[in-house]
């Protein structure tokens, strides 16, 4: 078997180099995926134009305005003048937020009147704006308490009262926050899914596209080693691909990885299988190359970004998707890959994602290998 | 000349509809996104797993506790005896935060002493992380003004005065923070460039891979005409796919247009030029159905990453910034969701409008010089 495996293992390779482009494909998009990600992907609110309508004009007025632009999070890009230029600013996307300061905030202040602040946030990107939303609630809390100390302590009314409750909040895995860390993981997931589906699926179509594979099937060669030698050479690339995406995302992004580098390799191996499979499934019903990336993009893609909480949680779809999410391979495999990257959680917690994918693994490479024929149609 | 390119974009539209298994995936991934979007994209935050750790086990414990799980945000799953159990739930996942108050939180209370709470928070997911600790921090702060208010008011100061600034925190656009107005209009987007790039270069390239191209140059059919035929019928196909994806947005998903109908779709057309052009580009430079494909998933990409898509622009570094004003969609995104949720007019976005305008004449202009040259 191995006599006859070999030689098809090293044709294929032989067409990987010869195509430069395929060979781009497999080893510099990953690179050029995780790089743009990983500098698109921050959904941290920094940086968001402030507009300020100060109507008071006042020491006071600016010290709060300073809250929001010392914490980094805003920048204040204009001093408006009346409240008709709301609408203007919002709507051109020149500013984010508003902030509008009444006429009598600082006399307000001075004796913890009732006040109106009126704050707009732009809430067309919902997932920026429910962060923004937290910020300024958590500012304008913490500035409020402030002048609270402050007027206690003018008034000389003895003991500063404190607030009764003291919230100490730590943070766990991710201390700083940073949205890197936990889409990086994630990314190995989709990128290996991408690559191994498409690249199986081409691989077979293609063959069969320009005549050779009645070649194939003319030689001695048996169904599964045809099979096996199509899939070994994309398993090898796909491991480098892996070994790359975690020593960028370690080294340069400064991504933490605290389990264990073999069980990273492991879950990669029956992730990889399962896609590849899925790759030989394709390949089996398309007739042209095109057919088989749209379906790859359909079957693969798709479901692993939507349905698998790399961007969206799990926990806030409808039971009916929830339900489907259970058949994603990509959902077992990132709460893997978070779990050894920003967890150092060991098998001990994960063996149950990683008995579902070997389940669905063996299900699909069962299913492959059964439709998968050795003929011409 | 008419009746010679009528019968060319019919034999396009008979060839496009004979291939239909790649109409119908071309077709349908849209519209399972649109699916997708409509109900997974959600990412308001609610029923967060959470797990208490109640040492102290006082009237005063149980109420501060309580308010937790009637703010409606989090679901008290588990109820705790030690502070090792901790880790458990959150290495298994089983738990986003574990809220501990410990021994004596009562006493101080009673005490008029500042009692302590701890929470501890799983970071790994960052933006959901920072909404949470949000949400906890209002409820502990209005638990303690509670009890604040009824020290004061034994010391006889108006309590009120606690709550001084009532800020008024108004959502404009999207006052529901829903992500499928985000999303839906996007989609609008997505389809243009999908339908125009893929169907096209599909298109030309298996002309050429199959050796037919060369048939169709010597017919008298004029260079012009050859470049109109084969973009024409994807041109039809990518309206009558984003008027679906529009009437399906509005009517089912409810997503707001505000703005005029008629400006969404001339400037959809205008995008539309833009990614035929690049589809035409791409496929004078691909020789096989392989080639091609893997260059579309090399322009593609960025276009997605880069354009606003997902991700916030306004986050990236700023040399990453810099590049995005290269990627067209980015404009054409600024412009859905400006029309779409914002209702704005033609003159706040001529921002966007004229560099669609620069790349759309640039790029099939480039396109078609080159695919003349290669007739040729």
């Amino acid at each position: 078997m191995i006599k006859r495996l070999l030689p098809l293992i090293r044709k294929e390779f032989i067409h990987l180099i010869r195509d430069p482009r395929s060979l781009a494909l497999m080893f510099l998009l990953p690179v050029f995926l995780l790089i743009l990600y990983g500098y698109a992907i921050n959904f941290d609110v920094k940086n968001v134009p402030l507009g300020v309508l100060d109507q008071d004009r006042s020491a006071a007025s600016r010290e709060f305005i300073d809250k929001f632009t010392k914490s980094g999070s805003f920048v204040l890009v204009e001093n408006l003048v009346s409240g008709s230029q709301f609408g203007d600013r919002l709507d051109s996307g020149k500013i984010r937020a508003v902030i509008n300061i009444p006429s009598d905030f600082s006399e307000k202040i001075k004796s913890l009147e009732k006040m109106n602040l009126q704050i707009i946030v732009d809430g067309s990107d919902p997932t920026w704006a429910a962060s923004a939303l937290a910020y300024i609630n958590a500012i304008v809390s913490q500035y409020q308490q402030e002048q609270i100390q402050v007027y206690f302590k003018k008034k000389g009314m003895g003991a500063v009262p404190q607030l009764p409750i003291n919230l100490a909040t730590r943070v766990w895995y991710n201390e700083t926050l940073r949205s890197v860390n936990f889409f990086i993981p994630g990314l190995i997931c989709v990128i290996l899914m991408q690559m191994s589906a498409t690249l199986t699926s081409l691989t077979i179509v293609s063959e069969k596209e320009q005549g050779t594979m009645e070649a194939l099937v003319v030689s001695p060669i048996r169904k599964n080693e045809l099979m096996l030698g199509k899939v070994i050479p994309y398993v090898l690339v796909a491991f480098v691909d892996v070994l790359i995406i975690t020593a960028i995302g370690v080294f340069w992004f400064g991504v933490p990885f605290k389990g264990s580098f073999l069980l990273l390799i492991l879950g990669s191996f029956i992730f990889l299988t399962g896609a590849m499979a899925i790759g030989v499934l394709i390949s089996t019903n398309a007739h042209s190359s095109q057919e088989a990336m749209q379906a790859a993009t359909l079957m693969t893609m798709l479901p692993s970004l939507l349905l698998s909480g790399l961007v969206f949680p799990i926990e806030n779809m409808p039971w009916l998707l929830q339900l489907l999410s259970y058949l994603i391979p990509a959902r077992y495999f990132l709460t893997i890959l978070r779990g050894i990257f920003l967890k150092g959680t060991g098998l001990n917690y994960l063996w149950p994602e990683f008995l579902m994918m070997l389940t669905l693994s063996t299900l699909v490479i069962t299913l492959s290998v059964r439709r998968f024929k050795k003929r011409i149609e | 000349m008419d009746s010679r390119i009528i019968h060319f974009i019919k034999k396009e539209f008979i060839q496009m509809f004979r291939d239909r298994r790649m109409l119908y995936v071309a077709l349908l991934a849209p519209v399972i996104q649109l699916i997708a979007f409509g109900y997974i994209a959600s990412t308001d935050i609610t029923h967060i797993s959470m797990a208490v750790l109640d040492e102290d086990k006082t009237y005063y414990s149980r109420t501060y506790l309580q308010s937790y799980k009637n703010s409606g945000y989090f679901d008290l799953n588990y109820y705790l005896n030690r502070t090792k159990e901790m880790n458990r739930l959150l290495d298994g996942g089983l738990v986003k935060a574990v809220l501990h108050v410990p021994r004596g939180f009562g006493k101080e209370l009673v005490r008029n002493q500042q009692a302590n709470v701890q929470v501890i928070i799983d970071g790994s997911n960052s933006s959901q992380a920072m909404i949470i600790q949000g949400y906890i921090e209002q409820i502990n702060l209005s638990q303690a003004r509670v009890i604040l208010e009824k020290r004061l008011r034994r010391m006889g100061i108006n309590a009120q005065a606690l709550q001084f600034m009532d800020t008024r925190l108004r959502v404009w656009y999207n006052p529901e923070l829903k992500s499928v107005n985000f999303m839906v209009p996007a989609l609008f987007a997505q389809v243009l460039l999908m339908v125009g790039m893929i169907l096209t270069t599909a298109s030309v390239v298996k002309e050429k891979e199959k050796g037919t191209m060369e048939m169709l140059v010597v017919t008298p059919l004029k260079p012009y005409e050859l470049i109109l035929g084969k973009l024409l019928p994807f041109a039809l196909v990518s309206l009558v796919e984003i008027s679906f994806i529009f009437l399906v947005a509005t009517l089912w998903f409810h997503v707001p247009m505000r703005g005029s109908v008629l400006l969404l779709f001339s400037l959809a057309f205008l995008f539309m030029l833009t990614s035929l052009g690049l589809g035409l580009l791409i496929s004078t430079i691909s020789r096989t159905q392989r080639q091609a494909i893997m260059t579309n998933v090399f322009v593609m990409a960025p276009q997605f990453i880069l354009s606003g898509f997902i991700f916030p622009i306004a986050n990236m570094p700023k040399a990453i910034q810099v590049i995005t004003y290269f990627i067209p969609l980015r404009y054409f995104l600024e412009i859905v969701r400006g029309i779409f949720l914002k209702g704005v007019r033609a003159a706040y976005l001529w921002n966007q409008i004229w560099p669609l305008c620069i790349f759309g004449v640039a790029l099939l202009g480039l396109s078609i010089i080159r695919f003349k040259k290669k007739l040729e």
